[in-house]
């Protein structure tokens, strides 16, 4: 078959079945994949709830909260065992990060103590700021570990600047911004009252 | 075996990586480990051949003057499949090479196979050439994150070969990927001209 040469009527055709077709088939292929994509999000979500938090039989409604410092508001997750509330996941973020933007699920047993936390998004430097996901539950040097710590009576910034907890070899910037996103978390769990949400309501 | 030839330009005598130099921007960005080039040139791979397929079917009835847009379009399209069905199905690889995955559609390697290659071949030449290219590209990519990921963090594929405290960082740096690409261009070339 000959080549269909350029002319405007055949140039419109051309464009518009090919843009036809494509958006059809886009379209397909998004409903096909919205509930996996969305299941997938859900399985990231809470599996990062249950690694910072202690052993819990169900999650309660999750709700917002409004740090003092920073525009966005966090999202909370209250855990309970049997009635009593046993611990409180929280979404938090810093936008101080080498690359920007860190995001944090950190756990705080109702005393305020953190319980664990887990990295969910960042872009910082391989091999320098990635060390976070790990370098701050390291339960063999006391002074980097922060889990088991309340921010309440530690301060809770890098020894470089006057803080207690020690940063990250050759990324300073980095371990700034993750004990940045802990505070900003323990500033907004702080003054929620555990025991008002017994039971699972709020 | 014209056929065979089609196939095999890709990973050696026309690799897009270490001869045509295409498609620079996700070689350097995403090889800082093997596994991430591996799942990066498969996802070209799969955009490559249905972008081709696609082309060589459809050439005859797109005319001249309109056809970057319409190959634009069908690669476009090709690559939000991919990205969908990645954040549906395979979470984790999406996780790390998510910016990456949109950039395809810019890879030089596949507007160019369509324009020079798919646009004037007919389907099966198209594929196999679709598939040669998009496995040497893979194959590159691959490797560059192997020694990257050998040198700076000890590991190949997360198996841990030397400890991680003797790597040098530099290799998982942006300086790295430009150095370690110019050494495996010289030696390709070296064997390619022997």
């Amino acid at each position: 078959m000959a080549k269909k040469e350029s002319s405007l009527k055949n140039m419109l055709i051309a464009l518009f079945s090919v843009t036809f077709i494509a958006s059809a088939s886009l379209g397909l292929v998004e409903n096909a994949t919205r509930g996996a994509i969305a299941e997938a999000a859900r399985i990231k979500q809470e599996k990062a709830i249950k690694a910072v938090l202690p052993e819990f039989d169900k999650l309660g409604d999750a709700f917002m909260v409004k740090p003092k410092s920073g525009p966005d508001s966090l999202e909370v997750f209250p855990a309970y065992k049997g009635s009593e509330v046993v611990g409180m996941a929280i979404k938090t973020y810093t936008n101080s990060g080498f690359s920007g933007h860190i995001s944090v699920m950190a756990g705080f047993k109702p005393d305020g103590t953190i319980s664990g936390y887990s990295v969910l998004e960042h872009k910082e430097t391989p091999g320098l700021g990635t060390k976070m996901v790990t370098w701050f539950r390291d339960a063999t040097k006391a002074k980097q570990n922060v889990i088991g710590k309340n921010p309440g009576n530690i301060n809770l910034t890098v020894s470089k600047d006057g803080g207690d907890v020690d940063a990250i070899t050759a990324a300073t910037i980095s371990s700034r911004a993750f004990l940045d996103a802990l505070q900003r978390a323990y500033d907004s769990v702080k003054d929620i009252d555990a025991s008002t949400m017994k039971g699972g309501s709020k | 075996m014209n056929q065979m030839n089609n196939f095999t330009k890709g990973f050696i005598k026309e690799n897009p990586v270490f001869v045509l130099l295409l498609g620079m921007c996700p070689t350097l960005g995403v090889t800082s480990s093997a596994i991430n080039g591996l799942g990066m040139g498969l996802a070209t791979t799969f955009v490559l051949v249905m972008a081709n397929i696609v082309v060589s079917m459809v050439k005859n009835f797109i005319p001249d003057k309109v056809r970057i847009p319409s190959f634009i379009v069908i690669i476009a399209t090709f690559v939000t499949i991919v990205e969908l069905v990645m954040k549906g199905y395979l979470p984790a690889l999406f996780d790390s090479l998510g910016l990456f995955i949109p950039l395809i559609v810019v890879n030089c390697v596949v507007l160019g196979r369509a324009e020079a290659f798919a646009s004037k071949n007919n389907l099966l030449s198209s594929l196999i050439d679709g598939l040669g290219m998009g496995l040497g590209f893979a194959f590159a990519l691959t490797l560059l994150g192997g020694v990257r990921e050998f040198l700076g963090a000890g590991t190949i594929f997360n198996m841990t070969v030397y400890p991680e405290k003797y790597g040098m960082l530099l290799f998982i740096l942006a300086p790295g990927a430009f150095i370690a690409l110019g050494y495996l261009i010289a030696i390709i070339n070296h064997f390619r001209k022997a």
